[in-house]
This record gives C-alpha cells, structure tokens and sequence, in this order.
C-alpha cells in the first residue's frame, strides 16, 4: 500500500510541471480574456461575432486538431513560429511554453465566457452614478465595474487552471510527451498506461488529478458563495 | 443660478423645453413621460442633447451651437436617483465618501459628521447596503451625492418608491437641504403635496414643453395646467405667519394678505411663516357673508377670472387683497350665483379641510427647531 505514495522523480517533475503549465496558461490568458469579455459585452465592432466564434472554436474543435493547427501556426517551420524565433528566439514548439500555450487556448473560452457573462450582470446604471460624483471612465471601471466583476474573473481563471490542468489532445499534438520538458500529469499517465508495470503509477498520478481538481472546485464555490452575499450588498 | 433651453427628439416625443431658476428647489413636474428624467439627464450630462445650452452659476456644461459637452464626472452635478443606486460592493461609509475621491477642493473640517447628523444615517455607516430599508437607502444616496460637493444637485422622484410612512420621514432632511446646505436643487415629483412643500420655484412639464414656470405660489394656482389624475389636489398657495391660537377649540390662526384663516392645531411657535395650499375643490363661494354656516373661514374676494370648463366643472380664480386662490365650481353653480369675472362675492372654506400635507414649512423661521410641520 505505500508502494502508492512512492513518487518517483519523474513523477514529480510531472506534477510540478503540469501546475506550472496550468498556471501561467490561467495568468497569461487572464488579460486578453478580460479585453475580450469587455468588447464582447459591451463592444459595437464590425466583426464581433466573427470574433465570438473563433475564441469559441477550441471548445467545439476536437483538441488534436486545435494542436495541430497550433503546430502549422507556431512550429519551427510555420508562419508564425519561424518570426518568433528569427525576431525574438521564441520557440514554442515541444517546450513547457507551448503546453501553457495549448492550455490557455483551450481554457480561454470558459474564462471569456466566465467574465463576459459577469460583465453583462453589472447594472450600468451604477456606473452612470459613479461618473455623477465624479469618476473617470477608467476610474469607473477600477472601482466600480472591476469589483462587480472580480468573483466572474476568478470563477474563470478557475476554470482555465482546470482546463489547462487537462489538456491533453491539443498537447500532445503541439508539444508531445517528452519527459522534463512537456509531460504533463495527462500526457504521463497516458504513458504509465501504454508501459507493462505502470499501473501503481498511473493511478497514483490520477489520484494526484483529483485531489487537484476537487481543490479547484472548493475554491470556485467559496468565489461563487461570495459573489451571491456581494451582490445582495451584504 | 441655472439656465437650460434645450431640445432633442427621442423617436415620437419632443423634448423642448427652456427654464431658468435663482437657487432655491425647482421643482420640475409634470405627470409620466412628460420629459422630467429627460430634461435632468441633460443637465447631469448623462444624456446629450441635439440642440442647446446649459449653464450653472455662469459655466456652460452644454452648448450645442460651439459643440460643447462637459462630461458627467466633470460637472458637479450631484445626482439622487429615484433606486438610490448604492453601489453594492461597498459599506455606507465608503458609498458616502465614494465622491469625495473625485471632489475639486478638500473638504471642510467634520463635513461628513455634519451630514451624516444632518441625515440621520450615523448609525448605518459600517453596514453594507443589501440591508438597508428604502428610506434609509435614499438617505444614503442623498449624502453621497452632497459629499460629492456638487455646484448642483438633481433629484428624480427621490420619494416615488417609498410608502407614505417612509416619505415623511425623508422630507424633513430634504426640507433642511433646501434651507442650510445652499446647494441648489433641481427636484422631479409628479406629487402636488411633495411640491407644494419642498419647491421654491416651479417648472410645470408637458408632452416635453415647459406649460407654466416660476414662484411655485404663482404657478400652482394655474389649476388649469394640471393633468387630470392630479387635477383634485390643485389648489392656490398662500402665504401665511402663524398668529396665534384658540387654545378651547385647539385651532390655529393664521394671517396671510388675503386675511385670516383658523386650521386645525399647529405645533409651532407664533410668527412661523408657513406657505398653505387651499385645494381648489375645498373652496366654496357665497354672494353674501354666509350665516348658519359651520365653515370657519369666509374670505372677501373678487372674481378674477373664470377658467376653460372641464367636464362638469370650473376654475374660478378668486383675488383676495392680491394674493390668488382658486375655487372649483360645477358649471351649473357659476350660472346659478351668476358669476363673472369683477363679482365681489365671499370665499368659504372649512377648517378641516387643512390637512397635514396642505402645508409647506420653511426652517427659515425656525433657527435650529426641527423641520416637522405636523
């Protein structure tokens, strides 16, 4: 039985890797998730449900091929990827970064959609009384908006974290599965599972994945339990 | 001083309308959808008009004709909205300072305790709003937007969501407003006792035009102007100055230019000053100084003119020793005393007739008594 809690070092570079990923592809995702929760909500542009589609494509999309557009887009050879290298020495392409990358693709509609529905729940007309005692659009929006905003915010970066915490399709496709570099807790398991013997691992990564993902849950229900009491002002 | 003359076309409706008030509380009234919320968005620059000017104590905040707009946080226009629109997400304490944040100077010494007293509201200020009663909310909504340190404040149907208990209690603080923060108060109402009581100068709105404007006194014995639902609460203002009393029957007497009236018991002190409203379906008219009659107060007037028919009844407008009241009369009873404008004949009105919301106090006679006129 202890046998299970025996980590071993790949193991762990596994976990600590996975929670890295996930949480610069959260941290990452989080300000152009806000810009576009706000254009989406309240925004009039030409275009705007062009827009709305395409940040909604890596839900609907099998993740193998958001991947693997990913891959054509950013690899050393695709348009994008050889400008990153040449202009900057980027590469994303089979590094931690790509699998980030992947993950807030994935995450990125749950996070607009998280906000952007909190967005719509504000009353505009506390926002006009804010302006009549004298603050700024940009004031209205840090102390006004934003806190009204603030628990849709955190509810999405939760589900992002999740999200990118799971990837698994889109990463492999765009990073693969090579150990210490981009092997994330799914992508390990995966592999635990292919090898004779890897059964005792694999389900003690899977525990790992729950325990994780049961955590998030708490957390985006406290955010959730809030949110109620402060929009009732108590 | 405010003056704003301004028209815009929302769809159908029409807005155009043109005022001008000295300081004071003007009360903009008129009945739903005659442009009231309209006309003070523009002022608070909440909305932009298509055409034309608005200034405050000599800034132009609009003027369409040089493209001008002064945005709504520039303006220091306090605004108290009908909903309070407290922001959730704050204690009272921190709604109450919000616009202090954006104020022009520093505040005075112990302002916010002042106004915190002047509103009653010290007891709520480490609460969040979501617990607050309707009157309490508009309190604090009302203190926001004065510790805002507004040049100006607008008001909208401030007492349109709360019940009769409730708007007695906020009077009084809008009262005191009116006579010791010298901030000038634009007011919307579609109530006559609520006007009658709170407004110096009196803007009557309709269909988006401005029918009648000036001293409230003036205005509202035009009865003719009100609108139909408001058109049984319509009655002439007088000026009074409490005089004195008849302790046995618990009557009040007062003294006014068109002579003296006996009202039911006021507690207040004798030379109050005290602006009554007579409703013109209250007042009756005799050709002779009636005898065998219950009603206490018979007035000599002069018949000064004699107002369209509506339905069944008329507006007569009485003068007495210059001051104005008006009767309504069934056409039947015009025809049967014969009346017609330049008639010496008596007006008649009962004692009861004076209830609690036909008066307007002023605090201005009052140093330091409470505002309550009851």
């Amino acid at each position: 039985m202890t046998e299970l809690f025996e980590f071993s070092p790949e193991e762990l570079v596994a976990i600590r890797l996975s929670l890295r990923v996930a949480f610069w592809a959260m941290v990452g995702s989080l300000p152009f998730g806000v810009a576009v929760a706000l254009a989406l909500a309240r925004g009039r542009f030409w275009g705007k449900s062009l827009l709305n589609m395409v940040v909604h494509l890596p839900l609907v999309m099998p993740p193998v091929v958001t991947g693997y557009l990913l891959l054509l887009l950013l690899g050393r050879r695709g348009p994008l990827g050889r400008l990153l290298d040449e202009a900057f020495g980027i590469v994303l392409a089979f590094r931690w970064t790509g699998a980030a990358l992947a993950g807030a693709v994935m995450g990125f509609p749950l996070l607009v959609r998280s906000i952007r529905l909190s967005v719509e729940a504000v009353d505009r007309r506390l926002e006009q009384a804010a302006a009549t005692l004298g603050a700024s659009a940009i004031w209205v929006f840090l102390t006004v908006t934003l806190p009204l905003i603030l628990p849709g915010i955190v509810a999405g970066m939760i589900l992002s974290f999740a999200r990118a915490l799971g990837e698994f399709g889109a990463t492999i496709t765009f990073v693969s599965n090579i150990p210490g570099e981009t092997q994330t807790l799914p992508t390990a398991i995966y592999a635990l599972t292919q090898s004779p013997g890897g059964d005792v691992a694999a389900l003690r990564l899977t525990l790992v994945s729950i325990a994780i993902s049961m955590a998030a849950l708490f957390a985006s229900e406290a955010v959730a339990q809030h949110a109620t009491r402060r929009a009732a002002g108590v | 001083m405010l003056s704003v003359a301004i028209r815009h076309r929302l769809g159908e409706f029409v807005l155009d309308a043109k005022f001008e008030s000295a300081g004071g509380l003007t009360a903009l009234f008129g009945r739903s959808g005659a442009g009231k919320t309209s006309l003070i968005n523009a002022i608070a620059g909440l909305s932009r008009p298509e055409h034309g000017r608005i200034i405050v104590d000599g800034d132009i905040l609009t003027d369409t004709e040089r493209g001008l707009f002064i945005p709504a946080h520039k303006r220091h226009v306090g605004y108290v909205f009908q909903e309070g629109r407290l922001f959730p997400h704050l204690t009272v304490r921190q709604n109450l300072l919000y616009g202090r944040w954006f104020a022009p100077r520093p505040g005075r010494p112990g302002e916010v305790e002042h106004i915190v007293e002047l509103l009653g509201i010290a007891a709520l200020l480490a609460r969040r709003t979501g617990g607050l009663s309707g009157g309490e909310k508009q309190r604090v909504a009302i203190g926001r937007a004065l510790l805002s340190r507004p040049r100006l404040l607008v008001m909208d149907e401030p007492l349109a969501a709360l019940d009769e208990a409730r708007k007695e209690e906020i009077l009084p603080y809008i009262e005191r407003l009116r006579d010791e923060m010298g901030v000038p108060i634009v007011y919307v109402s579609h109530s006559i006792p609520e006007v009658t009581r709170l407004a110096t100068t009196l803007v009557l709105l309709e269909g988006g035009r401005v029918a009648a404007a000036g001293p409230t006194e003036s205005v509202m014995a035009r009865t003719d102007l009100f609108p139909g639902s408001e058109r049984s609460e319509a009655g002439a203002l007088l000026a009074t100055r409490l005089a004195g009393r008849d302790l046995r029957f618990g009557l009040t007497i007062l003294r006014s230019a068109a002579g003296e009236l006996r009202v039911p018991d006021l507690a207040l002190p004798i030379g109050t000053a005290l602006r009554v409203r007579i409703r013109a379906r209250d007042v009756m008219i005799a050709l002779r100084p009636p005898e065998g009659l219950s009603a206490l107060n018979v007035l000599p007037v002069v018949v000064a003119d004699i107002g369209p028919p509506e339905g069944s009844s008329v507006d007569l407008r009485l003068d007495c020793g210059g001051e104005t009241l008006v009767a309504r009369l069934t056409l039947r009873s015009v025809e049967a005393l014969q009346l017609v404008p330049g008639r010496s004949v008596f007006a008649v009105i009962k004692s009861i007739a004076f209830d609690h919301q036909a008066f307007a106090g002023t605090t201005r006679a009052l140093p330091g008594a409470d505002a309550e006129t009851r």
